[in-house]
This record gives structure tokens, C-alpha cells and sequence, in this order.
């Protein structure tokens, strides 16, 4: 396979197949908790897919050339730590010098330390084997993914708050059964990216 | 004395549920629950590492200083999630298969972190060590529940080894797959959560109608984050759940 057909078929799975949220279950807590809105879920995802990016390429390579012989059973500890630290640096760097986005932004930084989806696709791209740059594209592909997610079902829950919903669903039962739904749509994805 | 340990062990096993009442660790609850034998070994792999950080981070509450004590909190969830891993794949090799990425994933596992926050930070050894227990029981059971749920309408049956199970709907019967893939694990805990909210309605307490922002580990930074500046936090509607621990 060559690389370019490695990159779309990374990009079709991580956004449609084997998407981030709806069939991995990584990050499904800004999923249901930050998707009231449209605007918000975009922003949650922006910041997402931003420290996805940064996370795997500081990440990748401290696993391979620091830890790869013969400390690989610390990488629990050094990924949370070091995505901590990132989350910390980008969070310092955008209040100083990019004020605008950090306004936008500033508020879900914090939240996505302990956010599983992050932690997690550094994980998935040693687990996988992939090289630098696939596992860059895995990054974003998983954000874009994450995003698409969110979006469709900030979407699906602004509907429901129209919706005549029976009594004993209301609040979170039902926002996970629409959960289902959309999950259940992007089953129909399944064997696009081979 | 007595009955105040007794009554803090059983709060994580029902009336505080961590996953039914609280809504934490909904990663793994959802993604593991494909049988219930994958619940059982994430729910004792996940109480083990809660009883151990919340001794640790009982015994080191008066040093860890206020301002770093999420990080240092995590460093020590981190070593101990690093421990069970091993012992997992050393000892129970097909387990570590199943659970793949989410048991060295129990580190952001926003239970143990929120114990550790509301909780091992404010409170002696014992009391942790039993909060720890029964939070690690109560999301154990859950999680085996979901996962006896999921495998008997997928499959038909519960299967523990290959030699070993049992069958509960007939082969001739069609299995229903749907519920192993991912809607039926969203389905499924959406109809546990609203069972557990009529059964709480019936006693009269509060129904959780969304993830609570009360449990969450994160809360402190948002509390920051509002003040910082002028946007909408994340934090709106939620419904106190519990939350009367000190």
C-alpha cells in the first residue's frame, strides 16, 4: 500500500468507520456533557483535535527513541504526564499570544487532560505500529472524527429539546438512546475504508 | 463509628453508583460491556487501582501541595493503573486482550480521579480505603450487569470459559448482534440509567438528568475558567447528585 492511499484510508476511518466516539467509546464525556450546542460542541472540538495533534507528535517520539527498548512499561506515566503538561503549555502560549482563540477555547482546555480520547489515540498510534507521520494523520483524522460526532449530535439534541419525550427518558436516558441512533447511522459506514 | 465506615462502604454500591448515579467512567462502561466477563475483570481492575490511589492519596493529603495536587494525584493513579497492567498481562492474558486499550486508560477514568478529589484528599486512611472499596464494588457490579445484559441479548448466552456457559435464549432463536456493537451498549445504558432514575423517583431523591458537574474532577478548573473570562461555561444544568460526603 502506498502512503498516499494509507493517508485517505486513515482519514476515512478515523472520520467515518471506525470513528472516535460513536465506535472506539473514547471521550464520550464532552460528548454527552459539552453537546448542548452547536457552537460549543465546534469549539470542544477544535480544542480536541488541536491537542490531539500536538500530543502525538511530542509523544511519538519520546516513546520511541526514550522509552522504546527498555522503559515501554512506563508509558502510562509519561503520556498522562507529559499530555498534562502540554495541555498546560498550549493553554499558557494562547493567553499570551493569541488572546481570541484562547477566549474561545480557554474554558475546555482544562477538561481535556483528563480526557480519555487524547491519552487514548496517543496509545492507539504505538499500538498500531504507525510511523510518525501516519500517526500525525491518525490524530487529526480521530479529531475530525470527534468533531463530526459532536456536530451531528449537538444537531440531534437540539431537537430533542422540542421533542415530546416519555416521562421516565427525560434527561440522560434519552440523550444516550440518541446516542444509539446516531451510532447506529454511522454502522451503515462500516467497509468504506477497507 | 462503626456504622459511619459500614454506611460510607455501601454508598459507592448503590445510592452513589458511580456509574448509574454519578455518571463517571462512561468510557469504559460503554466500550468494555460486550460480555460480562470483560465487566468483571475492568471493575476489578479499576477497584483495585481506586483502593491503592485512595491510600496513597489519603496518607499524602497533608503534603501534596493545594495547587498541584491534580497532577500529583494523577502521577500516582498513573503508577499504580502501570502495576495492574502488568499484573493483568502477566496473570490473565486473555482479559488484557478484551479490555486492549482501556485498562492502562483506567489512569483517566474520571471515577478514580473524583475520589481522589472529593474524597482521599479530605479524609483519613480507613474511611478512603473503604470509599475506594465500595465505589470500585458498585462500578464492578454495574459494569458486569451491562455486560450480562449485552451478552445474553447478543449471543444468548453467558459465556466465562469456552468449556463453560450458559444459555439462555435458544440457538434456533436469531442473536440480536446489534447489541454488542457500539448503539446497543448506548442503548442499553440509557435504559439502566432510566431505571435507575424511576427507581430513585419512587424514593424520592433527585433524578440525574444530565452528567453531573458535581462529581467531576475537572469542576475546580471551571470554577477558574468562569472566572477568567466572560464565556458560557460548560458546566449548565446539571443536578447535585449525592455530594454530601464530608
Amino acid at each position: 500500500m502506498n502512503s498516499t492511499t494509507s493517508i485517505v484510508s486513515i482519514l476515512l476511518a478515523g472520520i467515518l468507520t471506525n470513528n472516535m466516539v460513536l465506535s472506539k467509546f473514547l471521550g464520550i464525556c464532552p460528548f454527552l456533557g459539552v453537546s448542548k450546542k452547536v457552537n460549543t460542541a465546534f469549539s470542544m472540538s477544535i480544542a480536541v483535535t488541536l491537542v490531539m495533534v500536538i500530543a502525538t507528535a511530542v509523544t511519538w517520539p519520546i516513546y520511541t527513541y526514550l522509552l522504546m527498548p527498555n522503559f515501554t512499561y512506563l508509558q502510562t506515566v509519561v503520556f498522562i504526564l507529559v499530555i498534562a503538561a502540554i495541555v498546560q503549555l498550549i493553554e499558557i502560549v494562547l493567553k499570551k499570544f493569541i488572546k481570541p482563540i484562547y477566549n474561545a477555547l480557554g474554558i475546555y482546555l482544562p477538561l481535556i487532560t483528563t480526557n480519555c480520547a487524547v491519552l487514548g489515540i496517543t496509545m492507539l498510534n504505538i499500538t498500531d505500529g504507525l510511523n510518525f507521520g501516519l500517526s500525525l494523520v491518525n490524530a487529526l483524522s480521530a479529531g475530525l472524527g470527534f468533531m463530526l460526532a459532536m456536530i451531528l449530535f449537538a444537531g440531534v439534541r437540539s431537537k430533542l429539546d422540542t421533542a415530546d419525550i416519555p416521562n421516565f427518558l427525560k434527561g440522560l436516558p434519552i440523550t444516550l438512546i440518541a446516542a444509539a441512533l446516531v451510532a447506529l447511522s454511522f454502522l451503515g459506514f462500516a467497509g468504506i475504508g477497507g | 463509628m462503626k456504622s459511619k465506615n459500614l454506611s460510607i462502604f455501601t454508598n459507592g454500591i448503590i445510592k452513589e453508583n458511580p456509574v448509574l448515579r454519578l455518571v463517571l467512567g462512561t468510557c469504559p462502561t460503554l466500550a468494555v460491556t460486550t460480555a460480562a466477563i470483560n465487566g468483571i475483570g475492568m471493575g476489578v481492575a479499576a477497584t483495585i487501582v481506586l483502593v491503592c490511589s485512595n491510600l496513597v492519596i489519603s496518607l499524602l493529603r497533608n503534603f501534596i501541595p493545594d495547587k498541584v495536587r491534580i497532577p500529583a494525584f494523577i502521577t500516582v493513579i498513573a503508577g499504580f493503573v502501570s502495576v495492574v497492567q502488568m499484573l493483568v498481562k502477566a496473570f490473565a492474558p486473555s482479559i488484557d486482550k478484551s479490555l486492549g486499550i482501556f485498562l492502562p486508560l483506567i489512569v483517566v477514568n474520571c471515577i478514580i480521579l473524583a475520589r481522589a478529589e472529593m474524597f482521599a484528599s479530605k479524609n483519613p486512611v480507613l474511611p478512603s480505603v473503604l470509599d475506594g472499596l465500595g465505589m470500585g464494588i458498585g462500578f464492578t457490579a454495574t459494569l458486569t450487569l451491562m455486560g450480562a445484559i449485552r451478552e445474553i441479548l447478543g449471543t444468548g448466552a453467558l459465556t466465562f470459559t469456552e468449556e463453560i456457559f450458559i444459555r439462555f435464549i435458544p440457538e434456533s432463536v436469531p442473536s440480536m448482534i446489534i447489541f454488542l456493537l457500539p448503539p446497543g451498549g448506548f442503548f442499553v445504558f440509557g435504559i439502566l440509567v432510566a431505571v435507575s432514575n424511576a427507581i430513585a423517583k419512587k424514593q424520592g431523591k433527585p433524578v440525574v438528568e444530565h452528567l453531573g458537574c458535581a462529581n467531576c474532577p475537572s469542576r475546580a478548573a471551571c470554577k477558574n475558567a468562569i472566572l477568567d473570562g466572560d464565556t458560557p461555561t460548560t458546566c449548565e444544568n446539571t443536578v447535585k447528585v449525592g455530594g454530601s460526603n464530608e
